[in-house]
């Protein structure tokens, strides 16, 4: 896992092999990493999960923010196994109380991610779960929203990095998790 | 049918599960008093419990496929789908899914929204679980059904954390069964300062 290169868990081949790449998606020139094709599989999909779940099972986590929509699917299980909060950051509008928002750009367009007041505290230790990482303005955008409230953002998790774009730097210092590179 | 009218007539996970879910009045527009899940998933016992009910309910009914609706549905359905052995398949919004789709049109109050599924996804002979947190209408859910019956599943049954009290009894929704924990919160004080 990570940038390190230790020895490669075998798990995480067979998570590999099952994320489809669609060319042209959303626009032209973009190699779409898809992970649905993971979820299709129980196995993978369960890998996937315990890799991580095994990763920050023992960071006393208190909290694990998941980046609408598909860090919703991955990060409420990681939650559940390791006994911490969900916290969903959404797209402007969608979340009902009382709410903080961050802009970002995207890789391609503008976007704002929005989080409830009072879900998370000071003093709360964070985990950020998104599917892919690509320019980590998004994942920036997280790490800014839990800041603000005054939690400490331990690490982020994704299961796709694309190096190339150098997200990696955007995340003000905090380490980044990753299962699978795309070059 | 809700959980009450089925064994669980008594269980205080359902008083955990409602008592933490938060109601704000008139969102997203006047006269909706809100179901807020997310206070919810800020408490991993009672979270917990939403999904151990599930799992409980679907472990041997030979689920091969969970459907989830975008985007409450995704954090419902996976944790369900991991615990008995289905794969997850995400409902989505219109052009948010790669590769070919098929799609489905439903009504809205004013005017009307699509729901897509990967052709993909579904496989022959699928026994199929559609999620989501909140059943009103029911029209989002049909919208699943028909998603799922055109590329082939059998739809097993329809599950929601929260759903108005008309889901009672044998209701059904295009001859599905519907499978409910909670009705909805009302507003008062208390739920003010939650």
């Amino acid at each position: 896992m990570s940038g390190n290169k230790e020895e490669e868990d075998p798990r995480i081949n067979g998570i590999k092999t099952k994320i489809r790449v669609v060319p042209d998606f959303p626009k032209k020139g973009i190699m779409f990493q898809d992970i649905t094709t993971v979820l299709l599989d129980p196995k993978a999909f369960k890998d996937t999960i315990d890799l991580f779940v095994e990763r920050y099972r023992d960071k006393n986590i208190s909290v694990v923010a998941g980046i609408e929509a598909r860090g919703f699917i991955f990060g409420p299980p990681i939650a559940l196994a390791i006994g911490a909060k969900f916290v969903p950051l959404r797209k402007p509008k969608k979340l009902p109380g009382e709410t903080i928002f961050e802009e970002y750009e995207l890789e391609y367009g503008n976007d704002r991610l929005e989080m409830h007041i009072g879900a998370v505290e000071a003093g709360d230790r964070a985990l950020v779960v998104d599917d892919l990482i690509a320019t980590g303005g998004t994942l920036c955008a997280a790490i800014n929203l839990l800041e603000r409230v005054g939690a400490e953002v331990v690490e982020c998790a994704c299961v796709i990095e694309l190096p190339d774009l150098k997200g990696r730097q955007r995340l003000k210092g905090k380490p980044l998790c990753m299962l699978v590179e795309y070059r | 049918m809700f959980a009450v009218e089925n064994g669980l007539q008594g269980d205080p996970r359902l008083k955990a599960i409602s008592d933490a879910i938060r109601v704000i009045p008139h969102f997203p527009k006047t006269g909706i008093m809100f179901q807020d899940i997310t206070t919810l998933l800020l408490d991993p016992v009672a979270f917990k419990h939403v999904v151990d009910i599930f799992v409980d309910r679907y472990k041997h009914m030979n689920i091969s496929l969970v459907a989830g609706v975008e985007a409450r549905g995704f954090i419902f359905g996976p944790p369900i789908a991991l615990a008995i052995g289905a794969k997850f398949v995400p409902l989505r919004k219109p052009g948010k899914l790669p590769g070919r789709v098929i799609s489905e049109e439903y009504e809205l109050e004013y005017g009307s929204d699509r729901l897509e599924m990967s052709v993909e996804a579904v496989k022959s002979d699928e026994r199929a679980l559609i999620i989501d947190d909140l059943v009103a209408t029911g029209g989002t859910l049909s919208a699943s059904i028909n998603l799922l019956e055109r590329a082939g599943a059998e739809v097993v049954e329809c599950a929601c954390v929260v759903g108005l009290p008309k889901f009672k009894g044998q209701c059904k929704l295009k001859g599905k069964p519907l499978y409910v924990l909670v009705e909805p919160r009302e507003f008062d004080d208390i739920t003010l300062y939650n």
